[in-house]
């Protein structure tokens, strides 16, 4: 019963939707104060709807509700609790429905948070977060409704792929989702700008937060994936350039480079076309990962189980979507052309330069993800037989060039002013981050001993320079050395939330940047097999094999090595990795056991029992990795820092209610 | 002056357009279609041995003078256990000849003792636990079926299990034409 609520829900959640999308729009049209107000409420209305049949859902997967056909192919009775509620939203049906749950969610927050929108722009913005939902609502009602029964039920269900019974990989897909969708608030209010003809600083200063919080959701969620596959599929990997990954990467650059544009938009004024088209193509490549994921089109190793049908409903969806909204761009775009200018040398021109080179970046990833694609179709029409892939190699040769001058230059730019500036002085100003650079590079040479790559001493160099630019930067604000002391801990205390964001964000790339390429760099692997008693020197720690036993989890079986660590004889610790075994799917996990250090982690895998006793085992010292991890928190607490800082939410102006003036934006 | 602005507005909306054109084109294909490069080439010379307990060899000869299908399988193979009824219904109708190719067995004893639970559809089975045929035909997985022309030609690689669908739409049609192109004798 409560499962049939859910999908009445859901359809009800639909029908609000369809007026929320069309009610607001009529009245901002006809100056209609009661229709525009109309969105609050329905958005609230609809979110309430979505929640209780997400609730549903979740209830018949709590209770092994073996009569509901999803839960049957997801679901087991012995999985574990915590997994059988993540497990709601590890298939297609029940994502997208949180795909929609957090939609509708971020519908009624522009709706809850606008107090100070005018009235049309708002009511306009929620109309056209509605439309998106209501594509989205048909997709799910149509093509993959998780609200189906199985008659008559089954005994008991099929179980989970074991490698999403995982805590982080549990956590990966609502974030990810809060960051993604959330970039439809950009694009919301971009369309609602479009039609009503005008984008101003007072437009960018609402826009920045809501793409802010999406940022910060989205970098969470793609580092906790990679942080999953670095110790679960137990090759100390962490980015693999699969297509799946890169839709997430390219909404990701997109959206930085948005993040970025907004700031000249809101400072300056101008840049507005430019701005909107970001917002737009920010969604829209959120909508482009959907389709590739889903649709069957890329091989890849995270794809759903597809069906022609859905990939078509998503494709005509992904082209009303964004064809719909590059067409009011070709058609309205160019009247938001502002006629500020700046010179080459400034900060504009710096946060231009930025948004070229990410843009550029996104454009490249995206080529590289959708080219055996295009090969394919080459083939169909040519006749030819080649089949192609593009990994690694690719996106190391063309990606990674591309982003070392962007790095370069985020070390430079804050430190230059508005409309025009010097290059000099804030080159001089960046002397010392030039000799850590050097330092950085000449100690990363040495340490890799000339090394596999040449990549990790250039990427420690870039991080040096980049952590200690931004550090630079913060201490020149505040005329650290400068002034006295008193001074400089006042100009500290009254620096803008928005300013810590940007120094967090710069300052935790950096560090993210240095584990990158060390674990990419200088990684040290063993592959051999070991019967207990053997020792193996992997980094100059020895790694002493005890042996393994067999053991028994709550849904599967498993075979525990034993390691002790030691340097120099001195113990540094003991690691116990496991090749688990799951009976309801037949699925062979490895856990691999973990140490993590500042300067590296010890990394242990144990594989299959040879048949002289011996066992295969591999061993790393993966150098840096936590400083990746420790790199993504610091860009999340930064933009999060930046969310909230006052100016977002008090002072920010009305416009004022004479549509025959343009209206001022307050600085 | 006016239609250089416009047209920098427009490219993005053109540049989407055909993508989504590509992607329309791509959802009909199969990016794990791995497009076999045997495909009008001569079989690749075969000699394998029989199946434990059994005493004919699997060789090119008996691959030529009509159309042929090799079925490569094993009893490890859990989707060649969902095939299998097709190729006994295959078997049954007597249409067209069937052979197979059982592949990468441990055991001498797992290949006939599935056929013999299952039942056999196969004229002949050649033995392949060391991947000798496999290679030489580029197989890529399990199961798939070659279509062979009375020629020892390979006309069409079937990817993955074969079923009515599959076979009313692409496998009998082209049978039927090597068929009607050998009563022609053109000899291509």
């Amino acid at each position: 019963m409560i499962f049939e609520i859910g999908h009445f829900a859901l359809i009800m959640a639909l029908m609000v939707a369809a007026a929320q999308a069309v009610i607001p729009m009529m009245g901002a049209a006809k100056n209609n104060a009661r229709w525009m107000a109309f969105a609050g409420p329905a958005s609230y209305v609809q979110v309430i709807l979505v929640a209780i049949s997400f609730a549903a859902l979740i209830y018949a997967f709590v209770s092994s509700d073996f009569s509901a056909k999803l839960v049957v192919e997801n679901s087991n009775s012995t999985k574990p609790m915590l997994f059988k509620i993540t497990g709601v939203w590890a298939n297609h049906e029940g994502s997208m429905l949180l795909w929609v749950l957090i939609l509708s969610l971020y519908g009624a927050a522009m709706a809850a948070f606008g107090a100070n929108l005018p009235a049309g722009l708002k009511a306009r913005a929620i109309a056209v977060q509605a439309m998106v939902a209501v594509g989205f609502y048909l997709y799910i009602l149509l093509t993959s409704n998780p609200f189906i029964r199985l008659m008559p039920p089954a005994v008991d269900g099929q179980g989970m792929n074991p490698l999403l019974q995982d805590i982080g990989l549990a956590f990966h897909p609502p974030f990810l989702y809060l960051g993604y969708v959330g970039f439809s608030v950009a694009f919301s209010f971009s369309i609602a700008a479009l039609i009503e003809g005008r984008v101003d600083a007072a437009w960018a200063r609402w826009v920045r937060p809501w793409t802010m919080a999406a940022w910060v959701f989205l970098t969470f969620g793609i580092a906790l994936g990679s942080w999953w596959a670095y110790y679960e599929l137990g090759w100390g990997g962490f980015w693999f350039w699969d297509p799946v990954e890169n839709s997430s990467l390219i909404p990701w650059l997109a959206g930085t480079a948005l993040l970025h544009s907004a700031i000249v938009v809101e400072k300056r004024d101008t840049m507005r076309a430019w701005t909107v088209f970001l917002a737009i193509i920010t969604f829209a490549l959120s909508i482009l990962g959907t389709f590739l994921v889903r649709s069957g089109v890329l091989t890849s190793v995270h794809a759903f189980v597809s069906s022609p049908l859905r990939g078509a409903f998503i494709l005509v969806l992904l082209t009303i979507v964004t064809g719909g909204s590059l067409a009011l761009y070709a058609w309205r775009g160019p009247q938001l052309k502002s006629p500020v200018l700046f010179q080459p040398i400034s900060r504009e021109g710096a946060l231009l330069l930025d948004n070229i080179m990410l843009t550029t970046g996104a454009a490249v990833v995206l080529l590289g993800t959708l080219y055996p694609l295009f090969i394919d179709i080459l083939n169909k029409f040519s006749g030819g037989t080649d089949k192609i892939s593009v990994g690694a190699p690719f996106f190391n040769a063309t990606f990674v060039p591309l982003m070392i001058p962007t790095i370069i230059a985020m070390a430079v730019g804050p430190m230059m002013s508005w409309k025009r500036s010097d290059l000099g002085p804030a080159i001089v100003r960046l002397r010392f981050a030039f000799v850590a650079m050097l330092l950085a590079v000449a100690a990363a040479w040495s340490i890799s001993s000339g090394g596999s790559s040449v990549l990790g001493p250039i990427g420690m160099g870039l991080a040096a320079w980049l952590g200690i630019g931004t550090l630079l930067e913060l201490t020149g604000r505040i005329k650290l050395f400068k002034a006295p002391v008193a001074e400089s801990w006042r100009r500290f205390r009254r620096i803008p939330r928005s300013s810590w964001g940007m120094t967090l964000g710069h300052f935790g790339m950096a560090v993210a940047i240095a584990g990158m390429a060390g674990a990419g760099g200088w990684k040290t692997e063993s592959i051999q097999v070991m019967r207990p008693g053997d020792v193996v020197n992997v980094a100059g720690f020895d790694f002493a094999f005890k042996g393994a036993r067999q053991g028994r989890g709550p849904n599967y079986q498993t075979t525990i090595g034993t390691f002790e660590v030691t340097k120099n004889g001195n113990k540094v610790t003991s690691l116990y990795p496991e090749k688990r075994n799951y009976p309801a799917s037949g699925i062979p996990t490895t856990e691999a056991a973990i140490h993590t250090l500042v300067t590296g982690d010890l990394y242990a895998v144990i594989g299959n029992k040879q048949k002289d006793g011996g066992y295969v085992t591999r061993l790393y010292f993966n150098p840096m990795v936590v400083w990746m991890w420790v790199g993504s928190l610091i860009m999340v607490f930064g933009g999060a820092v930046s969310v909230t800082d006052r100016r977002y939410r008090i002072g920010a102006p009305k416009r004022r209610r004479r549509p025959a003036v343009q209206p001022q934006a307050a600085e | 002056m006016a239609m250089n602005s416009r047209l920098k507005f427009i490219i993005p909306l053109a540049i989407f357009l055909g993508l989504a054109v590509a992607f329309g084109i791509g959802l009909t294909m199969n990016p794990k279609d791995i497009p076999s490069v045997l495909i009008n080439q001569k079989l690749p010379p075969l000699d394998l041995p029989p199946l434990k307990g059994r005493d004919k060899r699997l060789t090119t000869a008996d691959l030529t003078g009509r159309i042929t299908l090799v079925n490569v399988f094993g009893s490890w193979c859990f989707a060649c256990l969902i095939e299998h009824p097709f190729l006994m219904k295959i078997r049954a109708e007597g249409k067209v000849p069937l052979y197979g190719i059982d592949w990468l067995e441990k055991n001498r004893d797992d290949g006939p003792k599935w056929l013999k639970e299952k039942g056999d559809p196969y004229i002949i089975v050649g033995d392949d636990p060391n991947s000798k045929a496999a290679i030489a035909l580029g197989v890529t997985g399990v199961p798939e079926t070659f279509i062979i022309d009375h020629k020892g030609v390979i006309r069409y690689k079937q990817v993955g299990p074969m079923n009515d669908e599959i076979w009313n739409k692409t496998i009998w049609p082209i049978i039927e034409e090597l068929r009607q192109r050998q009563k022609e004798g053109d000899g291509k």
